[in-house]
This record gives C-alpha cells, structure tokens and sequence, in this order.
C-alpha cells in the first residue's frame, strides 16, 4: 500500500493524521494519504514568493520546454509517488479505482494532460495573444506593434482546490509553471494520482520541486487555501459557484450546463446531428461540465428524444477496465439512488416525457458503488424544472422551445453549440454573455480547442495589464 | 511489578472514593430538604428510590439517559438545589444560535473546578502572581468566568476579549467566510493590544483555532507569544487534534517547552461537565492526546455505540458517556456528541480516559465545531 505524504514546497511531511483511498469496487485501501491541517498551508504561503523567484530564473520558453518532457513522463515512466512507485497502467488503474471511472476514460484524460503540456507553446501563444512571454517574467517590455505594455503578477502561485470525480480538469493549471508561477494544490480525497503524478513528473523533468505544494485534507485547508492565495480556483457545486461570485481571487468551476441548440434552418436535417448530440451527452460518462444537458429545438423535439433515447437507453453498468465500458460510478454510499429520486421527481412533472423508461432501470446497485444508466427526458417547453438541471451522469433533456425564446429560456451555458447558419441568430448567439464557449456549427459540446480560454483566460487571472510609461532613451533600450 | 501493584491499588481506591461520592450525590440531590425541583419530580417517575436504590456508581444505570433538552427552557429555579436558594447564583449558557440555549444554574461549580485544575498547572509555565489573557468566548458562558476564577486563585488578573460564538456560528452557516475572517482578525487585535500593553500577561487560555491566529497576527506584527511573554497555555476543543497540537508545537511555538519556553495542556469539557485534564502531550507519543475526567465529581467513560451500558475495552472506540456527580448539578449518563478511544488509568488519573477525541461519526456532517 502507498503512503502519500503531504508536500510543503516540495519537502514530504509526515502528517500525524491519514485518510484512506479506498478501491469502490473491492473495498481494498489502495493509498494511505497524510491530511495536512489549514494553518500548516497558511504558514507555507508565507514563503509563497520564493516559487516565483526560482520559477523567474528559468526562462518561459526553458519550462515550456521542461513541461513538455514532463509529459513523455508522465505518459510513460514509472515515476516516485510516495513511499512508492507508480507506472502509467498502476495510475489509470488506481485513479478509476478511487475515482469509478472507467479506465479508457482515465487513459483519455490522461492523454488530454499530455496534449496540453506538449502543446504549451501553442497554448500560451493563444492565451496571451501571441505576447513575448518575457514581458510576463519582466513585468514590462515592447509588444511587437512598438508600444510599452506591462503584465503585472497578481500572484506568486495559483490555489487550486481540485474535485474528486473529475480528472479531466487538471488540465486548467497545467499552464501555471510555464508563467513561472508555483502551485499549491489541494487534491481531491478520492483523486490525488493526478496532481502527485504531475509533480513527480516536473520533477523528473528538472522543474524543481519546490515551486510546488501539495496539501490533502479536510475542508479547513480548502478554505486555507481559498483565504491565503492571492489567485486560486475551485471546483465544486453550484452553490460553490453562488459563494464565490464577484470574487477576483477565486475562479470557479462547477456545473456547466452545457448545452445544444439547433436553429430553425437545421433542425429539419436532425438526424445528421444526432452523432453529435450523443457524443456531447454519454463521453466521459457524462461527468464533465462540458457534457451537454440540454438540446433546445422549435420542433422534432419528441423524435430527436427517442433517438437519443433508443442509442443510450439500453447502455449498461460494466466493469471498469472494460474498454466498452461508458457508465462512470457513484462510489459514495446512497449517492446514486439519491440522484435518481431527484430526476423521477422531475419526470413526473407535466410536461415531461421519460424517453428511456422503455430500457429498464436506470439506477444499477452494486455491493459497494452504483452507476446510474442514461436518462433522456423530453420537456415541452423550458418552464420544466428538469429543463435546467444537469446530473452527473449521462442526462439530457431534449426541450421544445421557439428559436427566438431560446438565449433567454436556456441560462447560463458553459459550452454552447449552435447548429445553424442563420447569422443574425449568430450575431445574437455572440452576443449572449450567458454562453462562455460558443460552438458555430456541429461541434460536439465535449470537442475543446485547447488553444481557447475556457472559463475565463488564465493570463487574465494571473495578471493584470496596467499603464508602463517610460522615457523615450528607456523605450529605444528596449528595443535596441 | 511494584508500579503495576501500585496502580492497581490506587484503581481500587479511587473507584470506591466514586462509589462513596456517587451515593452523596444522590441522596443529595434526591432529599426533600436539598434536591432540586426538577429532580425531586423526576424522582416522582421513577419506578425505583434514588434514594434506597443507588448505592453505588453503577446503580447509576437505573437512571434514564440525561436529555440535554431538559436544559432548555424555564423556569431556571427548577434546576436550584433547595438549600442554595439563598446563595448567589449564576446562570450559563451552551448553544442558543438559533432557537433555545441550554441553560445551567450554578453557585460555585466553576470554582471548584477550576481550582482542581488549578493543581494540575506546572506552576513553572504557569507562573503564580502572574496575570492571565481569555481567548475564548465571552457573555454567558461559563467559560469566561471560570478562567476569570482560575487567573485570580493562582494570584493573578485576568483580561478578556469580546468573543460572540453565536454570531459566529450564523457567519459560517450564511457562509459569509469573509467575515468570519474579519471577525476573526477583531478578536485577535483584541488580544494582541493586551499582550503587548506591558500587563505582565504570562498565561493564557485560547482554542486552537485562535491560538494559530494568534501566533499568526503577532508574527506579522514582527513579535511572538514567547516575546510577548506568554509561557503557559490552556486549549480545548474537540478539533484538538494530535496533528495540529504537533504543528501548533513545533512550528508556531518553535518546539517543545524546554526549547520554546511554551507549555500547552489540552483540555477537554463543556458547561455540563467542567473540565478533563490531559495525559501530558509528547513528540515520543506522536502528541497522543487523552483527556481524563475531575473524578469524582465528573466521570468520562467511552460506551458501546449500540450498548450505552456497556464500556468497551481499551484501545476501542466508543462514544463518549458523561457523568456529572456536584453537589449543586447531577448528570447520571450523557451521551456526549464525541466519540474516541477508551484509555487506561495511570498514576496521576487511576481512572479511564479517553483519547482520539472527535464529533460522533453519525451527526459529525451536521455539527457545526470549533467555531471560535
């Protein structure tokens, strides 16, 4: 068995107090965890300055390049973890054991990590507008069109508190060494391979360690953490999202109610969308914020259900290393049954049709997780309560809603895929700030460009643009 | 074999010394003369005479759990043992953040609590003369005054702050963190202007929580507890964990009292039983801490989650029982919202402890803990 400990900037601290990771299916403790207390994370932050100080005696394009190795690393090396080691096949097994994921869905989330650190270059090209990253590490400097421009750090390191059930995630703050910017992380209790696995892996790859701290732990490191970085981000509810609204320091990240809308002039031709409304609905068990909850149309709306419905009903509960495998599990005890209260509830509503009723149960209860096969439901107008929820789990509600009613019907959308080519509903759909990621076209939800910001530019974040005047002899020694 | 012999001899005496208080107590609290209206009614319920019936401490079983619902609510005078009527009396509030607070009526309880504590403070760290700061809670609690008591039975003056938990608790629970932690910060400048006004403050008593932001606003003020001149210190509460007591030790103390100048004795109570002293906490003991009840006027015994009668074995987790045996307040069986680990006797308590304290497993989600 493992023992993870905690890192303070690097150093393992044997903590006095362990929880558990345990295997949902088997019930075996697969690593003991040190829990860190909230005052040991306040007390390291004070020390925070010093990851960006060594970070900045790299250059951008040096850690680019390290992260990039990191990689290969973490793809393919047995690396340290803890009192151990760990090969790529023990983390895709471990992480779906503690996590209920299947693990070809592990392997996939793995491989988006990987992608993001090899194609950091691209990333941060994108992310800052094609600036010269120097001007991050300096402060100031020349943009290419001859004018001063200053990037002022806001922070020494980013905070993440990191999820539990979603490893796609991690790809968010992958970029935070490359701006030379260290990291404290707070890894999920039931999650901590990925973050342990990236840093063993920068390490390996000559980013040194003490850039990075990793504190596993009960809710008042958390909120240590969330009071004492300048710039952290969240994962969690939506009533994590309500709390921290209007927060500078914090971004948060939680349900995405992600969404489909296919305009007038399409939605005639549905069926050569349906691959992509499946797609956007059942991929990585549909876990993810990205995945889409809501496909809103002015009509075929009951057609376009039971489509859906007849490719995802009769999907089943199977193993988690079976490559067929699409359902991810609940691993806390009563969670699934709970959620599958909460949707009967919504489907007896009027209005509501549940178009997978015909395939069976949807809750399937095991010794010691459950799994909750798809639910497809159809609403005849967006007044339904079920027309605005998202579960985790592959859920959608096919919505019957008139073109124009719909940016004002359908709310807060991370992802948005617009089927049409109508461009003044375009130009309105670019408009809607209540759309964060705008698909034109037929685009699954779950297909991000890694080369967008997603929910919130992370070059926004972490710094600030602000004014930089200089004399005229400074300016011309810059440029010379 | 001496030792052991020793130990097991003062087992035996101090079980009888509770036995013998165990039945004072009740026919105290059971006479018509003394007893307290709320007992002598009670006492009209039962199917058995306290009063012929308990002659030791486990005839205490007869009794019905105590519900600490009874506290809530008036008359207070039910709760007055009869021949204190005339004495001064002090009433002291637990909860109460929404709805009813518990209430407890007492004359000189805390007192004498505190002052068997009292005897248990190395006079080293605690220096007597020396005067004391209050980190904790303040209005009616008994805390407040009890520290108050113990800063003037060692000789000294005490100084405190304005704390409301209650208020407290409601930011947490509107999730209004922001300010919780500006709360917070008032508190602490409050204590850092007394220990740094020149009141030859050495003592102190402070939760944990405040503790750490404590050593955390001197240190920014460029300071320490040590310069200010802080030696000795009492805590409690239930997140009084091993793992923060080494943290609290090693790094915001900067070691163990003999490096440090610092001494820290957990200590583990509430308005209902007054308070249980530490075994002394070590870095050899991995900062093991277990709490041993004021016995005989307050008995902790760690009891089967299903059986509340039956005392589990050492080393085994149990929940926690209280017993509280005053002259002024009788508590036969509480069922504490902690659980932990049953702990043997030793010299100095040759009674059971109880160590690993934390809230019970089956309502920890919904207690709101360590709020101040």
């Amino acid at each position: 068995m493992l023992e993870i400990p905690v890192i303070r900037w690097g150093k393992p601290y044997e903590s006095l107090e362990t929880t558990e990771v345990v295997h949902f299916n088997t019930g075996e403790t697969i690593a003991q965890v040190g829990s860190a207390n909230g005052g040991l994370l306040t007390r390291d932050m004070r020390k925070a300055n010093k990851a960006r100080e060594i970070l900045r005696q790299f250059s951008c394009e040096d850690l680019i390049s390290k992260v990039a190795k990191a990689a290969d690393l973490f793809e393919q090396e047995t690396l340290p973890l803890g009192s151990g080691t760990q090969t790529p096949d023990e983390f895709v097994v471990h992480q779906s054991a503690s996590t209920g994921l299947p693990e070809h869905m592990c392997r996939s989330n793995m491989q988006k990590n990987c992608f993001v650190m090899r194609n950091m270059n691209e990333i941060l090209q994108c992310l800052t507008r094609g600036l010269d990253l120097d001007i991050l590490t300096r402060g100031y400097g020349m943009e290419s069109r001859g004018v001063v421009v200053s990037y002022q750090a806001q922070t020494p390191v980013l905070g993440a508190v990191l999820p539990s059930n979603s490893p796609g995630v991690h790809t968010l703050w992958l970029p935070v060494i490359p701006l030379q910017m260290g990291l404290v992380l707070k890894p999920g209790s039931s999650e901590p391979w990925t973050a342990y696995r990236v840093a063993s892996a920068f390490e390996k790859a000559g980013i040194p360690p003490e850039v990075i701290s990793l504190y596993p732990g009960g809710h008042d490191v958390g909120a240590a953490l969330m009071t004492s970085c300048p710039r952290s981000m969240i994962f969690g509810s939506q009533k994590t999202i309500d709390q921290y609204a209007g927060n500078p320091k914090v971004q948060v990240h939680g349900p995405g109610f992600s969404k489909i809308f296919l305009g007038d002039d399409c939605v005639d031709d549905w069926e050569q969308y349906l691959d992509i409304m499946v797609e956007s609905v059942y991929i990585n068990g549909g876990r993810s914020c990205i995945n889409c909850s809501g496909i809103f149309a002015s009509r075929h709306t009951k057609e376009i259900a039971a489509a859906i419905a007849e490719r995802l009903g009769p999907i089943d509960a199977l193993p988690p290393g079976d490559p067929n495998s699409g359902l991810a599990a609940f691993t806390t005890e009563g969670v699934g049954k709970a959620i599958v209260s909460m949707v009967e509830q919504d489907l007896k509503a009027d209005g509501v049709t549940d178009c997978t009723a015909q395939y069976g149960d949807r809750l399937v209860e095991a010794e010691r997780c459950s799994y909750i096969r798809p639910i497809v439901a159809h609403a005849a107008s967006p007044e339904c309560e079920i027309a605005s929820k998202e579960f985790m789990f592959p859920f959608v509600t096919v919505v019957e809603c008139p073109q124009d009613k719909m940016l004002k019907a359908a709310g807060s959308t991370l992802v948005g895929t617009a089927i049409t080519s109508d461009s003044a509903w375009i130009d309105q759909l670019t408009d809607a700030t209540t759309i964060d990621r705008l698909n034109i076209g037929p685009i699954p939800t779950n297909r991000l460009n890694w080369l967008q910001p997603h929910e919130g530019n992370l070059i926004d974040f972490l710094f600030r643009s602000r004014a930089y005047q200089m004399p005229p002899e400074k300016v011309a020694e810059l440029t010379a | 074999m001496s030792t052991q012999i020793d130990l097991e001899s003062a087992v035996k005496q101090a079980r009888e010394r509770l036995d013998e208080h165990t039945y004072n107590v009740v026919q105290r609290h059971f006479h018509e003369s003394t007893g307290c209206p709320f007992w002598l009614g009670k006492k009209a319920e039962m199917n058995f005479d306290p009063l012929t019936e308990v002659k030791c401490y486990d005839d205490l079983k007869k009794f019905p759990l105590f519900e600490d619902d009874w506290l809530r609510g008036g008359p207070v005078e039910r709760w007055r043992m009869k021949d204190h009527a005339e004495r001064p009396t002090y009433v002291f509030e637990t909860g109460g953040t929404t709805g009813l607070p518990k209430s407890r009526v007492v004359v000189e309880d805390h007192w004498k609590d505190y002052e068997i504590f009292s005897d248990t403070l190395p006079d080293e760290y605690f220096p007597r003369g020396s005067n004391w700061l209050m980190l904790g809670p303040s209005g009616p609690r008994r805390l407040r005054l009890a520290v108050e008591h113990l800063a003037q039975y060692r000789a000294g003056i005490c100084f405190c702050i304005d704390l409301d938990p209650r208020w407290v608790v409601k930011l947490i629970k509107k999730g209004w963190m922001e300010h919780l932690e500006e709360y917070k910060k008032h508190c602490i400048d409050q204590a850092v202007s007394i220990l740094t006004a020149g009141h030859n403050v050495k003592c102190m008593f402070g939760t944990p929580k405040l503790i750490e932001s404590l050593c955390e606003g001197l240190e920014e003020r460029g300071t320490s507890l040590a310069e200010v001149g802080i030696t000795g210190i009492f805590s409690g509460g239930t997140e009084f964990t091993p793992q923060w007591t080494r943290y609290c030790v090693e790094e915001l103390f900067g070691g163990p009292p003999e490096e440090s100048g610092i001494f820290m004795t957990p200590t583990y109570g509430n308005t209902l039983m007054g308070l249980a002293c530490s075994k002394p906490v070590t870095a050899e003991e991995k900062y093991k801490i277990s709490y041993y009840a004021p016995q005989p006027r307050a008995c902790t015994e760690v009891v089967s989650f299903d059986d509340h009668h039956s005392v589990v074995g050492f080393g085994e987790t149990g929940r926690v029982k209280l017993t509280t045996l005053t002259p002024e307040f009788f508590v036969p069986g509480f069922l504490e919202r902690d659980e932990g680990e049953r702990e043997m006797p030793f010299e100095k308590f040759p009674w059971d402890g109880v160590s690993g304290v934390r809230p019970f497993h089956e309502i920890a989600s919904s207690t709101t803990v360590g709020v101040y």
